[in-house]
């Protein structure tokens, strides 16, 4: 990151907007914020195509007689349970305790490769029933929509991985404080995005 | 080995496409073999390939705008003098199957890599500069955005002599664009150069957006910021909340065709419907996108050229506001005749009404401004009045196809296409044009020819209203678009007058080149200082080209219209802050993360098109392998010393003084 | 020639040599090629007369564009939804045009009157806000937006395509299908079909169901009015009426393919006993349209000319709206 534009000191009683450029971590993490955002305006569009094409099941299966929802608790189990490991392992950063951090990291990454495997196995069963996404619009849908999610916590994943080598390599410094930061936002996003996931896919199928 | 990928892929018997990629593929290697030769590449690769800098970066774009301008022209020429002769029975000398490529490439590259380039540029120029600040958000990131356009670029044109491009339009509906209806890999071509660009705008969208809420000089409140910057702000917001869309909507087209997905077929369920819905919820933000900076550029130069602030400062920036907001609500006017039913028609006929509402008090407010001013015919204004002159045409046609029994008769007709083009090229180009005229001397520290940025005007004033005027005509007289040809030869004379205005522009065009090279030749003669125009915004603050850091002190605004407000001051003449001392400053270094990224994104979207899929792979790893390096590059900053900014200083010493 | 009145009617046309038919006669470019002579007389000094002569050239652009395409087209309808969306047209050209050429006027005033070398302008730098001003300017827009808005949902419904025409005369059955790159039209009740020719009664409605075949195109009749998408997979539909004789261009308005610009069809008003004869000739000769018609029908084929079935299975435009009959279509082949 780069400190071009460094803040003057101004008096404090002046609102925000006039003290000049915001610090370097407010802008990272506002960047990363819009990411988010734009990130979140694609599941919508995803859903919102799940919600036209729900019912276009073409004579083939239809969700309720897919969907295992057993299978879709205990994911959902192990993403929100990541989320809060990961909130340790952000809090053992900001005190810059390296195991500490390197162990909640690992639990985080442990439940999202359980949660990944749940869904492989999930897919892939689907897919052997003849049930695969190209058997209808719903099932192209439901695999567009749940999948992508499913990408995008494989590079969360990824992510997390090359963070704890970040960290190993580079120490906890600034640049790697605010990383750490936009992956928790990004792993916490994730999962707010599998609540609408598993709501409106899971617990809404007919 | 090579998926589809085979000789036939080269259109060796279409002289047309042989010639033209002959003489394109000349050009390019005669300007690397001359860079090669003077040894210009260190200089390139330090100073312009790898820079990070706003002001390089947004002049990057501007160079690739213009010269995909000559390639998206080149469409509109051919298909302008196919209409002119294929009348009655002729045919013409362009084959549906080449025209159709054509208008699809014409649509996609003039909308796509033109317009939003040249948009980007200037917004990547001159933000920073007014904000008061030294460099956007995120310096790398946004080189990045330059070099994914440009791998977009590459790809549309690689489609030119490397198989085909879509013959499917500019937005590809389906199910025409399905693999059923278009097998070859146009669509494919189509589809990846766009993802890959669209990434590119979207990152800039959250760079710029994030520029502007976050860094502005000490003082800038919201209501002390350039109107400029209000609109490039709501364009890019616009650009955050949109691209995605267009993304998401892409890559099920893509899934359809790439993985035997049904979002969109005709069979198994799949509903074309929505992906007109979902490509206009992207497709009309993205001509507000294109559009307010141009608005923001006009209120620029008219308050400039006229000597007075810009009449209603807060209501343009809330009719700006409201504008953003709007663009998201009046999507379904672009297929009114899909029989949506009356009362959801008659709702988004209303709202595009709605939308000309805060449009037609800008005119207003630049109205108001120009009365009571000291009015400079310079160029920028001439492009600012012939705006407001032609804009308000284009305005009112497409209030007029809002409603929608009348668009019933006038959808997809040259009616719509005369609308479209009178707003894009009477407020983007013009916008673009008198932006480009303005900020050229800050850029490049000389003035382009003035005569000929007048000869420029008049060629394109002109030319717009003859070519498109017998479009308004051919509309109404039945004629559609997308025809290759047509029987009735009572419409040929317009067709022949639309030629010869297309030719005027053309000739704008040519000048435009011209006048760059008559400007360089005599840039000694016409050198500028820091305020050629009398400015009011903090850009003319600072020395032409300015230093790499902008501002050696980040100056202390105390109002709008900033540089105005210190120029009439009885202390100033220069940035504020003058009593701080000047520190070292740390600026980015130059990155070549941009352009390596866009290197393997390149041969990514080429593997992709052509089912090479282990080329596709080696690709994403190559784009993994730069991201990961940039991951680990500590050294990101060069700190440049007091002494460098006293002796730039020093020598720019008279330029520090306003004209 | 700068600052000399000029006459429209004495500027020549844009082709005097080429003579191109009737037409040139007729069309007035004047608003093209006279103010493209005056580039060359550019100069700050001939602005005002420059600025009126080019105001009024684009004034009078859209009068001299409405009414040169006035004798066809969508302004020339020949039955009652066209004429009353020609009205729409025309009236709310009208109503903006009250606005718009003032402004495009007092644009091109204001920025001569106040130019830097005007002695008698006032400059007024600080001026920037006028609280009354800022009303009207918002007011305007808003109040003709108003009344366009309304003229818009009233015109939406009493126009809407779907909905019947008000007729002591019982609809004529249309339905069509888009296929590539031809129109199908089929007769239900007279039990006939005919491809790229509709023959209808004058005076009578006609009530149109619409499907495709393939990908969407657009059925449209410019002289009779509105045009409505057709899309595989779904039904629209049409309401339109011809009230005089004659032969009506018909296109489709969505491109569609390599075929696109062929796939023109006639639309034929004929009294009623020419169009009893017309039924009765098509009924006599011609085959059947089953489904393995349909299908061969189906294939891709440009630029083919009228043709006519005697027969129609039952139900085979609801089997084709259904997709239960899909068109094999592929492009590269040929069969």
């Amino acid at each position: 990151m780069n400190s071009v534009n460094q803040a003057l000191p101004l008096p404090a009683e002046l609102p925000l907007s006039f003290r000049g450029p915001a610090p370097v971590r407010t802008v990272a993490g506002f960047g990363f914020w819009l990411f988010l955002l734009s990130d979140i305006v694609i599941f919508g569009v995803l859903f919102a195509a799940y919600a036209v094409l729900s019912g276009e099941t073409a004579g083939g299966p239809t969700g309720a007689s897919l969907f295992d929802r057993k299978h879709v608790l205990i994911e959902t189990a192990c993403l929100l349970v990541s989320s809060v490991t990961c909130g340790f392992a952000l809090l053992a950063a900001q005190r810059t305790e390296k195991l500490a951090t390197y162990f909640w990291l690992a639990a985080t990454f442990a439940l999202g490769a359980l949660f990944l495997s749940l869904e492989a196995s999930e897919f892939s069963a689907m897919i052997a029933n003849g049930a695969g996404p190209s058997r209808s619009a719903f099932l192209s849908a439901f695999f567009t929509l749940v999948g992508t999610h499913g990408l995008h916590v494989s590079a969360g994943l990824a992510w997390l991985f090359v963070m704890v080598l970040q960290i190993a390599t580079l120490g906890f410094q600034p640049m790697v404080g605010r990383r750490l930061f936009c992956f928790a936002l990004f792993w916490h996003a994730l999962d707010i995005v599998w609540v609408g996931v598993f709501t409106i896919v899971y617990l809404g199928a007919r | 080995m090579l998926g589809k990928l085979n000789w036939s892929a080269i259109p060796f018997d279409q002289p047309i496409v042989m010639i033209a990629s002959g003489t394109v593929g000349a050009i390019i290697f005669l300007i690397l073999a001359l860079v090669t030769f003077k040894g210009w590449w260190p200089y390139l690769w330090r100073e312009w390939i790898t820079s990070v800098d706003h002001k390089r970066i947004g002049v990057m774009y501007m160079i690739l705008a213009l010269v995909m301008l000559v390639r998206g022209f080149s469409d509109a020429m051919m298909m302008r003098s196919q209409l002119a002769l294929a009348a009655g029975g002729a045919a013409g000398y362009l084959p549906p199957e080449h025209y159709n490529q054509i208008f699809s490439a014409h649509g996609t590259i003039m909308i796509f890599f033109v317009a939003m380039p040249f948009v980007a540029g200037l917004m990547n120029f001159a933000v920073p500069l007014q904000l008061g600040v030294r460099d956007v958000a995120f310096p790398v990131l946004n080189s990045l955005s330059f070099w994914l356009t440009a791998a977009g670029v590459l790809l549309v044109n690689l489609s030119l002599v490397v198989g085909e491009f879509s013959r499917t339009g500019w937005l590809a509906y389906p199910p025409l664009s399905e693999i059923a209806f278009s097998p070859g890999v146009g669509v494919d071509y189509y589809l990846w150069s766009l993802q890959i660009s669209g990434v590119g705008s979207l990152l800039s969208g959250i760079n710029l957006t994030t520029t502007i809420l976050k860094l502005r000089a000490p003082g800038m409140g919201y209501r002390r910021m350039p109107v400029f910057c209000w609109t490039a702000l709501a364009s890019n917001l616009l650009i955050v909340a949109a691209f995605p869309v267009l993304t998401a909507t892409f890559a099920m087209l893509l899934l359809d065709r790439y993985c035997d997905f049904h979002f969109f077929t005709t069979e198994l369920g799949g509903n074309a419907m929505m992906y007109i819905n979902l490509i206009w919820l992207w497709g009309h933000p993205e001509v507000y996108i294109l559009i307010l900076p141009a608005f923001g550029v006009f209120s620029e130069v008219v308050a400039t050229f006229s000597g007075k602030p810009l009449f209603g400062y807060r209501s343009m920036v809330m009719a700006t506001m409201v504008i953003c907001v709007l663009s998201f609500m009046v999507w379904l006017h672009h297929f009114f005749t899909m029989g949506a039913g009356a009362n959801v028609n008659g709702f988004f006929g209303i709202m595009t009404m709605i939308i000309a509402v805060p449009t037609g008090v800008k005119i207003f407010n630049w109205l108001f401004t120009l009365y009571g001013g000291r009015i400079r015919f310079s160029v920028p204004l001439y492009w600012a009045l012939g705006f407001m002159v032609t804009f308000v045409i284009g305005g009112m046609t497409g209030v007029l196809m809002a409603i929608p029994p009348a668009d019933f008769v006038v959808h997809n007709s040259l009616f719509l296409i005369a609308h479209f083009h009178n707003t894009v090229i009477g407020g983007v180009v013009f916008g673009v044009m008198a932006g480009y005229t303005y900020w050229f001397p800050k850029a490049f520290g000389f003035k382009l020819n003035e005569r000929i940025g007048k000869a420029i005007f008049w060629c394109w004033f002109f030319g717009f209203y003859g070519a498109f005027m017998p479009l308004y005509a051919l509309g109404l007289m039945g004629a559609t678009r997308r025809m290759q040809h047509y029987s009735n030869l009572d419409w040929q004379p317009f067709m022949l007058a639309a030629l010869g205005g297309a030719c005027l522009i053309l000739l704008g065009i040519v000048l435009t080149v011209v006048q760059l090279v008559v400007s360089i030749r005599a840039r000694h003669r016409n050198r500028v200082g820091a305020d050629p125009w009398n400015g009011r915004t903090l850009e003319w603050s600072i020395p032409s080209p300015p230093p790499a850091w902008n501002f050696a002190r980040l100056p202390v605004v105390v109002g709008t219209d900033a540089f105005w407000a210190m120029k009439q001051s009885p202390a100033g003449s220069g940035p504020g802050g003058e009593g701080a001392p000047l520190e070292a400053l740390h600026l980015p270094r130059g990155n070549p993360t941009g352009v390596f990224t866009a290197f393997f994104a390149v041969i990514t979207g080429f593997a992709l098109i052509w089912h090479i899929w282990w080329m596709a792979a080696l690709g994403l790893l190559g784009v993994l392998v730069v991201g990961l390096r940039q991951a680990w590059r500590t050294d990101s900053e060069v700190t440049v010393l007091v002494e460098e900014i006293v002796a730039f200083e020093r020598r720019h010493a008279k330029q520090g003084v306003p004209a | 020639m700068v600052g000399a009145a000029r006459n429209l009617a004495e500027t020549p046309s844009f082709l005097p040599d080429r003579g191109i038919g009737p037409n040139a006669a007729r069309c007035d470019y004047s608003f093209v090629t006279g103010t493209t002579r005056e580039t060359a007389l550019l100069s700050r000094q001939h602005w005002i007369p420059r600025a009126h002569a080019l105001g009024r050239s684009l004034l009078l652009a859209p009068v001299v564009v409405t009414l040169t395409s006035c004798k066809q087209g969508v302004l020339d309808p020949q039955g009652p939804i066209g004429a009353a969306e020609r009205l729409i047209l025309l009236d709310a050209t009208a109503i903006m045009l009250a606005v718009v050429i003032p402004v495009i006027v007092s644009t091109l005033v204001i920025a001569w009157w106040f130019r830097a070398g005007n002695r008698h302008a006032r400059y007024r730098p600080d001026w920037e806000y006028s609280g009354r001003i800022e009303m009207i300017v918002w007011s305007i827009p808003m109040l003709v937006i108003l009344f366009l808005g309304g003229i818009a949902w009233e015109s939406s419904h009493t126009l809407d395509p779907p909905k019947p025409l008000a007729s002591s005369v019982a609809p004529l059955e249309i339905q069509v299908v888009s296929l590539d790159w031809q129109w199908l039209f089929i007769y239900p009740a007279q039990g006939l079909a005919s491809v790229n020719r509709i023959v209808a009664p004058v005076g009578t409605p006609i009530h149109f169901r619409l499907t495709s075949a393939t990908v969407m195109n657009s059925f449209f009749v410019p002289q009779l009015g509105s045009q409505i998408y057709t899309m595989p997979g779904m039904t629209t539909q049409l309401h339109l009426q011809a009230d005089r004789q004659g032969t009506y261009q018909g296109i489709s308005a969505q491109f569609s393919g390599e075929g696109f610009s062929d796939m023109n069809f006639e639309f034929i008003a004929v009294t009623e006993d020419k169009f009893d004869r017309w039924v009765a000739e098509a009924k006599g000769q011609g085959g059947e349209l089953d489904e393995a018609a349909f299908v061969e029908l189906a294939r891709p084929a440009q630029a083919t000319g009228p043709s006519t079935f005697a027969e129609v299975s039952h139900g085979l435009f609801e089997h084709v709206a259904s997709g239960h009959i899909s068109a094999d279509r592929h492009p590269q082949s040929s069969h």
